[in-house]
C-alpha cells in the first residue's frame, strides 16, 4: 500500500517537546538536562519530516547526512537502518545530535521550517545514537588492512572523525592525546549535564573496535615532533588536530587577580579533573557566590551553568552586544536562562576590582549601544559614556574566545598563518608533505561538527595521497554520476561509448 | 574506564630528609626527548590532581626521568607514602614547556635554594658540557638537608652551600652566596636561579645592580600544562605569558614576582582540607590496621 503523500497541512504540527529535567532540580547537580525522546516521541517527530524533493537539511549538514533518510527509516521503525545510514557519514550520532548549533545548519534550512517549527532533526539523531549505545549496535565494515600507517595527534572531534575514516580505509591508525583521558574538548569542555561521560566513552569503544589506537598522556611536539613521527616512527601520514587552545585575557585592569580565570581552566577543573567531587577527587574548585561570566557563546553558557552547580548564588553573563549576536546554541541560552542565569546584554568590562590581598572583590561594567554593523556583519557595540556601574562578584570567568597553542609552531616547520593557526591549502595539506591539519587548529575556534567535517575531509585528502581508493565510495571519475568508469550505467553496448 | 599510555613505574626510590625525596620513573622515549629546563605533569592515581615537577635529571642509556620532590601538600605527602619502587604513576606527560637556553656564556652562577637544587643540576651540568666556567651556589636550611653535594661538585668549578643556620658551608641565604661570587669575579655574564619565588626575587635583586641577566625557573599553579587552560599566567613587564608553553623559565628582573606569590595562594584553603582529610583518613588507616594486627587478622583482609 502506497503511503499518502505527506504535505505540510497532514504532518503533525507541532514540535514534539524533549523532556527536560526541572530546572530548579537541575542547577543543583551534574546529570544531563535533556532527557531525549522516547520511542514514541521519535516515532511522532519523524512523521513531520515531508521527505521533500530538494533536502537542503543535507547541504546544510557540514558533514553531509543523509537526514530524509535516517529520518525515514526511524518512521519505518527500522532504527538498525536508520543508523546505519548515520553512521555511514557520522560516526559520532549521540554527541552530534546533542552537541551540533542544529538551528544554523540542517534545522536552520528545513522545507518545514519555512511555515511550522523545523524537524527536531538534532533529537532524532540523538535518539537514534543513543539507541545504538544501548542496544550495543556498531558498524564495523570489512577492512582490508593496507600497509600504511596513519598517525593523529588530538583526540578531539576532528582527530576521532579522521581517525574513524582512516581505520576504515584499513590503515593502522594511532591517536595522541597529551591528557590523561581522550576526547579532547568532548572530555574537558562540554559538562556532563550536556553530554555525559558514557556517551564519550561509547563513541571511543566505538573506533577502538575499529582497531584505533588510544596513546594518553603523550604532547605531541615535545614528546616527539611531527617530523619525527613521518621520519623516524614509521607513519606514512600525520594529521594535526590539536584544537585551538590557548584563552583570551581581556586586558582590562585586574586580569591578574585570584578569582579571574579562563572558562577553559573552569570547565577542565570541574569536568576532566572532577572538581565538582572535590575533596573525593584532589582537584579543588572553591565555590563562589557571586559569578560574573563574560561572554556569550557556548562555552560562556557551559561556564555559568557550571557555576550555578557548584553552588552559586548568582550568576551573571556579562555580553557587548545583544541577545541577537550572542553566538551560543538557543537551545543553550533557554537552558540557561530558565536555571535562573541573570543576562547582562549589551554590558563591557571595564576593570576587575580588588580587595586589596590579591581576590577579585568586583567588577567595573559599562552599559553599550549598538551602532553602525562592522566587518563581522553585526552592529558594533559602542560604550555610553557616563554609565559605568560597579558589582560584587567573587568569581570572573572569561569565555572570550582562543587563541593558536603555540606548541606546534615551536616544535615543528609547519608553516602558520598571521594569526599563529596551521596554514593548509584547500585540501587541508600542511606545508609538510604527508602531514594534514584540521579544526579549530587551521580555522580559530568554531564547533565539534565543523572540527568533524574537517577531520573528515582531511581524511579524504590523506587516502589520496597514500594512493587508497576509498571502497565505501562508488566510483564516479570521468562521465559524473550515473556512470560507471566513464560509462553510462544504462548503457547496453559498451562498445559504443569511449571515455572522454 | 582506564586508559593509559604506558606504565610508568617508579625504579628507584631515595630519601634525602622526612620532606625530601627522589623518584626515579622508566620512561625511556622522554628520557631522550628531555632537555634541561622541562617540566612533567604527574598524576599519582585516577582521582589525584595535575601536579607539575621539574625534571631534576634524566638518563638516556638507562630510559628514567629522575624527580626530587618535597611533601608539602596533600598529593606530595601521598606520594611520599605510596611511591616504592615497583608501583606506578598513573599519569606522567611531558617533557613541557621551553627548554632552557643554555647560552654560550663564558662564566655563570647556577643557584639552586631548596627544592630547586634538583632542576638546576641539569642546566649546571649541560653549562658545563658547553664549556663555561660554573659556580655552583646552593641553599638550605640546614646540614641535614643538603643532597647532591657530590654531583654538583663534580659539575662546577667552584661551589658554595649556603645554610640559615651555618651547620654547612656560609651562613645565610643564597644571595649571601652570590655576593661572594659576584666580589670574585667581575666576569660573572648569566646567573640561573631556581628556588621558592621569593628566593628567586632575591635573587633577581642581588643582580639587579650588577646587570647581570638572570634567569629564573616559574612553578605557578597549572592544570594541563599546554597552554590551554591559563591557570599559570604570569606578569612579565607589562606583558602576560603562560609559565607552561612560553616558559618556565624567563628573564629574572621582568618577573612580577609579587604577583606570582599572590597567585600561587589561590587554592590554599581548598589545599588546606584536602590535606587535613586525607591525614585524617590516614590516621584511621593506621587505627584499622593496629586493631586488626590485634586481632590477629591480616590488614589486607579487612581492606577487601
Amino acid at each position: 500500500m502506497a503511503t499518502k503523500k505527506k504535505t505540510i497541512r497532514n504532518i503533525p504540527q507541532e514540535r514534539t517537546p524533549m523532556r527536560e529535567r526541572d530546572p530548579k532540580e537541575r542547577a543543583k547537580n551534574f546529570e544531563e538536562v535533556a532527557c531525549g525522546y522516547g520511542l514514541e516521541d521519535a516515532l511522532r517527530e519523524s512523521e513531520r519530516c515531508m521527505l521533500c524533493p530538494d533536502e537542503p537539511c543535507i547541504a546544510g549538514c557540514p558533514v553531509g547526512i543523509n537526514i530524509p533518510g535516517f529520518i525515514q527509516k526511524i518512521s519505518e521503525n527500522k532504527f538498525r537502518d536508520a543508523y546505519d545510514i548515520l553512521t555511514d557519514t557520522n560516526l559520532l550520532p549521540s554527541i552530534c545530535g546533542r552537541v551540533c548549533p542544529q538551528e544554523n545548519q540542517c534545522e536552520g534550512v528545513c522545507t518545514v521550517g519555512d511555515s511550522l517549527e523545523p524537524v527536531a532533526i538534532g533529537r532524532l539523531e540523538r535518539f537514534v545514537g543513543d539507541t545504538a549505545i544501548k542496544e550495543g549496535w556498531i558498524n564495523i565494515p570489512y577492512i582490508e588492512p593496507n600497509r600504511h600507517r596513519v598517525g593523529i595527534v588530538g583526540s578531539g572531534p576532528a582527530g576521532m572523525a579522521c581517525a574513524a575514516d582512516m581505520a576504515k580505509a584499513g590503515c593502522d591508525v594511532t591517536v595522541y592525546e597529551a591528557f590523561h583521558q581522550p576526547g579532547g574538548v568532548l572530555r574537558y569542555g562540554i559538562p556532563d549535564f550536556r553530554l555525559p561521560n558514557e556517551v564519550i566513552d561509547a563513541e571511543i569503544n566505538n573506533l577502538k573496535k575499529l582497531g584505533v589506537k588510544f596513546e594518553c598522556n603523550t604532547l605531541v611536539g615535545r614528546l616527539f615532533t611531527i617530523e619525527q613521527m613521518i621520519d623516524e616512527m614509521g607513519y606514512h601520514a600525520v594529521f594535526v588536530g590539536v584544537g585551538a587552545g590557548y584563552p583570551t585575557m581581556l586586558g582590562i585592569p585586574g586580569d591578574s587577580l585570584n578569582g579571574v580565570l579562563s572558562a577553559n581552566e573552569l570547565l577542565t577543573r570541574c569536568n576532566l579533573m572532577r572538581a565538582k567531587d572535590f575533596p573525593d577527587f584532589d582537584t579543588p574548585m572553591p565555590p563562589a557566590r557571586h559569578v560574573a561570566v563574560v561572554g556569550a557563546g557556548n562555552t560562556a553558557m557551559d561556564a555559568m551553568r557550571v557555576s550555578l552547580r557548584l553552588g552559586a548564588e548568582n550568576v551573571y553573563c556579562i555580553y557587548r552586544r545583544s541577545r541577537k549576536e550572542a553566538p551560543a546554541r538557543a537551545e543553550e541560552i533557554h537552558h540557561a536562562e530558565q536555571e535562573g542565569i541573570q543576562f547582562n546584554w549589551l554590558t563591557n568590562p571595564v576593570s576587575v576590582l580588588d580587595d586589596g590581598k590579591g581576590n577579585v572583590r568586583g567588577m567595573r561594567c559599562i552599559r553599550m549601544e549598538l551602532g553602525e554593523p562592522d566587518d563581522s556583519g553585526r552592529r558594533r557595540p559602542v560604550p555610553i559614556a557616563g554609565s559605568e556601574f560597579d558589582f560584587e562578584t567573587d568569581l570572573i570567568v572569561y569565555a572570550i574566545g582562543t587563541n593558536a597553542n603555540p606548541i606546534m609552531g615551536q616544535t615543528s616547520k609547519l608553516k602558520l598563518n598571521k594569526w599563529g593557526y596551521i596554514g593548509t591549502d584547500e585540501q587541508l595539506a600542511t606545508s609538510v608533505a604527508g602531514v594534514f591539519a584540521g579544526g579549530d587548529i587551521v580555522t580559530g575556534a568554531a564547533t565539534v561538527i565543523e572540527a568533524m567535517g574537517a577531520g573528515r575531509k582531511a581524511a579524504r585528502s590523506m587516502k589520496a595521497y597514500l594512493g587508497i581508493r576509498d571502497p565505501g565510495l562508488p566510483y564516479v571519475g570521468v562521465g559524473g554520476p550515473g556512470t560507471l568508469f566513464g560509462i553510462d550505467i544504462k548503457e547496453k553496448n559498451f562498445a559504443r561509448v569511449r571515455i572522454a | 574506564m582506564v586508559y593509559r599510555m604506558s606504565s610508568f613505574e617508579i625504579i628507584k626510590r631515595e630519601d634525602f630528609s622526612d620532606v625530601t625525596y627522589l623518584l626515579e620513573v622508566r620512561h625511556p622515549m622522554m628520557a631522550k626527548a628531555a632537555k634541561p629546563g622541562q617540566f612533567v605533569i604527574v598524576m599519582l592515581n585516577e582521582h589525584g590532581e595535575r601536579i607539575p615537577l621539574t625534571i631534576a635529571d634524566f638518563d638516556r642509556k638507562e630510559g628514567t626521568i629522575t624527580l626530587v620532590i618535597q611533601a608539602v601538600g596533600k598529593t606530595t605527602k601521598e606520594m611520599q607514602r605510596e611511591c616504592r619502587v615497583g608501583t606506578s604513576l598513573y599519569a606522567m606527560v611531558g617533557p613541557m614547556g621551553i627548554p632552557s637556553p643554555i647560552s654560550h656564556a663564558k662564566k655563570v652562577v647556577c643557584v639552586g635554594g631548596g627544592l630547586g637544587v634538583a632542576p638546576v643540576y641539569p642546566q649546571a651540568r649541560a653549562f658545563k658540557e658547553a664549556g663555561a666556567y660554573v659556580i655552583g651556589v646552593l641553599g638550605f636550611r640546614n646540614k641535614g638537608l643538603v643532597f647532591w653535594e657530590d654531583k654538583f661538585r663534580a659539575c662546577c668549578d667552584e661551589f658554595i652551600v649556603c645554610t640559615d643556620d651555618g651547620s654547612a658551608g656560609i651562613k645565610g641565604l643564597v644571595t649571601e652566596g652570590i655576593k661572594l661570587a659576584i666580589s670574585k669575579h667581575a666576569d660573572i655574564d648569566e646567573v640561573i636561579a631556581i628556588g621558592p619565588p621569593i628566593m628567586m626575587k632575591g635573587c633577581a635583586e642581588t643582580t639587579r645592580p650588577h646587570a647581570i641577566k638572570t634567569m629564573v625557573s616559574l612553578n605557578p599553579v597549572m592544570v594541563d600544562g599546554t597552554g590551554m587552560c591559563g591557570g599559570c599566567r604570569v606578569k612579565l613587564g607589562d606583558q602576560v605569558k603562560f609559565a607552561c608553553v612560553d616558559g618556565p623559565d624567563f628573564d629574572g628582573h621582568l618577573v612580577d614576582f609579587d604577583d606570582l606569590m599572590t597567585r600561587l595562594r589561590r587554592y590554599t584553603k581548598a589545599e588546606r582540607i584536602a590535606l587535613e582529610r586525607w591525614e585524617a583518613n590516614c590516621r584511621m588507616q593506621q587505627q584499622i590496621d593496629a586493631a586488626s594486627a590485634s586481632l590477629g587478622v591480616s590488614a589486607s583482609t579487612v581492606k577487601a
